[in-house]
């Protein structure tokens, strides 16, 4: 996969610190997208070795490049560690009574692990496996993090009961979601994925423009935390 | 010990369209009414409010509206020599539940079925000869007719405000509607939705191939309307967040929005919400429903006698209380006995994603639930399956609901499903990719059916409903040839990149295809194959009718509401001047 021309630089502040995101090391508009940095939110679910893999594979996932931040600069790993945090990280909104067994893929997800103790038994069986190499896997160069992510994909691999493909699909999807949905969940941060593909977000009235066909539409996507004042008056300005 | 309450005169199970639209017609008869709702009570406001309603994550991908599965799940296989295991989340289908049920989050695609419909099984064996039909298929009639259910639609839709432009008005071609549409006796309520770009480019591209174009009927209304009722609704201001989502503008026709404010007015009805009906009591004869048994949010359990039950509580929850309270027998496809299960049937759903060029820009996120564009060209039997070897077809719509980004970001095929390639086709394929859907019948068959499951159970202790389900070899056949069709006006739109890709089989329930779940209490004239007259009343129970898309024999091309609408007012109709004056069976 090719790479921005300050790639290395990033690759390298990740390497000796996650205690803070340095836009400075982004390329191009990405860091007025990302505003002004916050220290980095607090753990409530993820372990710190956790979040350093979590970091690293969502980073490879969605990757910056020269315009966009990637998943790792939108907050990702928060959204997934609010995420695991909570009722759907416990399982709460799963049916979890047995016996589980092994299914059919037209079956669907059938491991008794809850979401979040699926990350935590993966992680933790990934996280062993590097420690007989000689670098963990948020410290390999950027095509060897995605060769092992493939590898993961695959399900080559055995994350102590968990097949590595079922562990890279729940972390897609998780990375996804945490990329797109409203900033209120904790990633998106300031709406960059929203901005990077044109959704205008939480608030829409759209009844005067539906029919104007092939209106390049600009707007700045509202989030659910917006105020609701702020979204009426938009739309108010789009109706002229 | 169970609490017994006073005798009432009719107990409706789940208050969705079905059961509220009952409900309220029994009680404005000067019966008493209980409605029992499992879920929570809901209003358009506070409930259904922006911007807190426009939750993707909440609604969409976590599924805040529908049935808790943690509580009650289902179980699935493909076919009946394999185990079936739960579904531990909802991904397929999206079973609602609270007040209103379905009717709350989905998407008001208003549809009638065809006069060929509702004689399936006579129609195509005229035309074509028994020879067309695969010899697992089990299709049939359903007893009663389109002519006998037209005023029940047009009333329903007065209800509803759908909004559409009529393509036959009592057999008289129309200029600028469906010229396929079964005759309608009016005009609809309102007029259509406002074109979406993606519709207007299919449109042009239909019109070119020989083809009859039209905005689909819609209850998202487009102009200030009051119903029969007395209530008003706004019009849609397309807001994209439709389908798994309340409407916060009463647009949306929704039981909230057309006839619940009626119907708690009246001091003959009483909603308990949060009541979960475990099971309808028969007496000694087994013939004859006493009331049914629930269990309060404080786990108390309740008899509430009744003299007349309705069941109203969503196709596949309807066939599970009958199987629960041993009303009819069980369907068996070794054997091919029993009633009650058979012909479940689902919809063929494919999709063909165009990818347009970048400087069109589609502004997908303006939609309304029931946006399209569509042809009726090759639905059902509108085409001559004679020289093709299989039945049934789909409509084709193209059109957005949403372009919510988390389930919409559609890419080429050869795209990588992660990294930088990744994203930049999500980038650039955003506003520049229409997708076309194709909504198939869905053709009852010997082994897909209803049951209940010998391992897994509810919060309550009871049987979970087991699923046994396949594509037939028909519809994916159906499906290969309409898509293709479909793909070729997609190529006639300048797409980039068309994705050719009819449904392919084996059924999953991974990904989300329809909640379109039909039969398994089937509707026709021959108790030996129907498990309700055609009236909607049990054969075996006649104290208990059963309403609901279960009753469909086999599926349509279209979206099922617009006929449920048709079955409830029959219903309804039958009840007040036929069975109220004289108890007993219909037929």
């Amino acid at each position: 996969m090719s790479e921005g021309p300050n790639s290395n630089s990033r690759r390298s502040f990740l390497r000796s610190s996650l205690v803070l995101i340095s836009t400075a090391t982004l390329a191009g508009e990405a860091p007025a997208l990302l505003g002004n940095q916050r220290p980095e939110e607090p753990l409530r679910f993820l372990n710190e070795s956790e979040r350093r893999f979590l970091f690293a594979a969502v980073d490879r996932l969605i990757p910056a490049d020269e315009r966009w931040p990637g998943a790792a600069e939108a907050d990702v790993v928060n959204y997934i560690d609010l995420q695991m945090a909570g009722a759907w990280g416990r399982g709460e909104m799963l049916y979890r009574h047995g016996p589980f067994r092994k299914g059919t893929p037209m079956q669907g997800f059938q491991l008794e692990y809850t979401p979040a103790e699926l990350f935590r038994r993966s992680i933790l069986a990934i996280n062993a496996h590097f420690t007989s190499q000689t670098k963990s896997f948020d410290q390999l160069p950027s095509e060897e993090k995605d060769a092992y992510l493939s590898s993961l994909e695959k399900g080559d691999i055995d994350l102590d009961g968990v097949p590595s493909n079922t562990f890279f699909d729940f972390l897609l999807q998780h990375t996804v979601e945490g990329f797109f949905s409203d900033p209120i969940y904790g990633g998106n941060k300031n709406k960059i994925a929203w901005k990077m593909i044109g959704f205008p977000g939480a608030y829409a009235d759209y009844y005067d423009l539906i029919d104007k066909h092939g209106l390049e539409f600009h707007r700045e996507p509202l989030s659910i935390a917006d105020r609701t004042s702020h979204h009426s008056m938009i739309s108010g300005t789009e109706r002229k | 010990m169970p609490q017994k309450l006073k005798e009432v005169d009719v107990v409706v199970i789940g208050v969705g369209f079905a059961g509220s639209i009952l409900a309220k017609e029994l009680a404005a008869s000067g019966l008493t009414v209980v409605g029992l709702e499992r879920g929570h009570g809901r209003h358009s406001v506070p409930d259904f409010q922006a911007p807190a309603i426009h939750d993707e994550l909440k609604y969409s991908i976590r599924k805040g509206m529908m049935q808790d599965v943690t509580r009650e799940a289902m179980t699935f296989r493909n076919h009946h020599r394999e185990v079936a295991l739960p579904m531990r989340q909802w991904e397929a289908f999206l079973p609602g539940t609270g007040l209103g049920g379905c009717g709350v989050h989905w998407n008001g695609q208003a549809w009638r079925y065809q006069e060929a419909d509702f004689i399936y099984k006579t129609h195509i064996e005229q035309r074509y000869g028994k020879k067309i039909l695969d010899p697992d298929l089990r299709i049939q009639d359903w007893g009663v007719t389109y002519q006998e259910l037209e005023p029940y639609y047009d009333r329903f839709e007065r209800l509803l405000g759908v909004c559409g432009k009529a393509g036959n008005l009592n057999g008289k071609i129309e200029p600028g509607g469906n010229p396929l549409e079964a005759p309608r006796s009016r005009e609809y309520p309102n007029p259509p939705m406002k074109e979406q770009y993606s519709g207007a480019l299919f449109r042009k591209a239909a019109l070119e191939l020989g083809y009859h174009p039209f905005l689909q009927p819609s209850a998202n209304s487009t102009r200030p309307y009051t119903n029969p009722e007395g209530l008003t609704l706004n019009p849609c201001v397309y807001c994209g967040f439709c389908e798994r989502y309340g409407c916060e503008h009463f647009a949306k026709a929704s039981p909230q929005t057309v006839i619940l404010p009626v119907l708690m007015k009246n001091p003959n009805f009483e909603l308990r919400t949060e009541s979960q009906v475990l099971r309808i009591n028969l007496d000694s004869t087994g013939k004859k429903a006493t009331g049914v048994s629930y269990m309060d949010a404080q786990g108390r359990e309740f008899e509430q006698p009744a003299d007349l039950v309705l069941l109203t509580a969503f196709a596949l929850n309807d066939v599970r209380m009958l199987l629960l309270s041993g009303i009819g027998k069980p369907y068996d496809p070794t054997t091919e006995t029993g009633v009650v299960g058979r012909n479940y049937a689902y919809q063929t759903q494919s999709y063909v994603p165009t990818f347009l060029g970048e400087d069109v820009h589609l502004n997908s996120y303006m939609a309304g639930g029931a946006s399209g564009t569509v042809i009726d060209d090759f639905s059902v039997d509108n085409f001559d399956h004679g020289s093709l070897g299989f039945i049934g077809g789909c409509y084709v719509l193209c059109g957005s609901t949403n372009a919510r980004p988390v389930e919409f970001h559609p890419t080429p095929p050869g795209t990588p499903r992660w990294g930088k390639k990744w994203k930049d086709a999500v980038r650039r394929h955003y506003n520049h990719t229409a997708i076309f859907n194709l909504s198939g019948t869905s053709t009852a068959i010997r082994g897909n059916y209803l049951d209940l499951d010998p391992t897994y159970r509810d919060a309550w202790g009871l049987p979970l409903l087991r699923i046994t389900f396949d594509f037939p070899d028909n519809d994916l056949r159906m499906s290969r040839f309409v898509t293709h069709k479909a793909s070729e006006i997609a190529r006639r739109m300048g797409a980039k990149t068309v994705v050719d890709s009819p449904r392919t089989g084996p059924f999953t329930t991974t990904s989300y295809q329809s909640t379109h779940n039909t039969g398994g209490a089937v509707i026709g004239a021959d108790p030996s194959t129907s498990v309700v007259n055609r009236y909607c009343q049990s054969w075996e129970v006649p104290n208990v009718f059963v309403v609901g898309a279960c009753n469909y024999p086999q599926n349509s091309s279209y979206n099922p509401t617009g006929t449920l609408g048709a079955l409830i007012y029959w219903t309804a109709d039958a009840l007040k001047t036929r069975y109220l004056k004289r108890p007993g069976p219909l037929v």
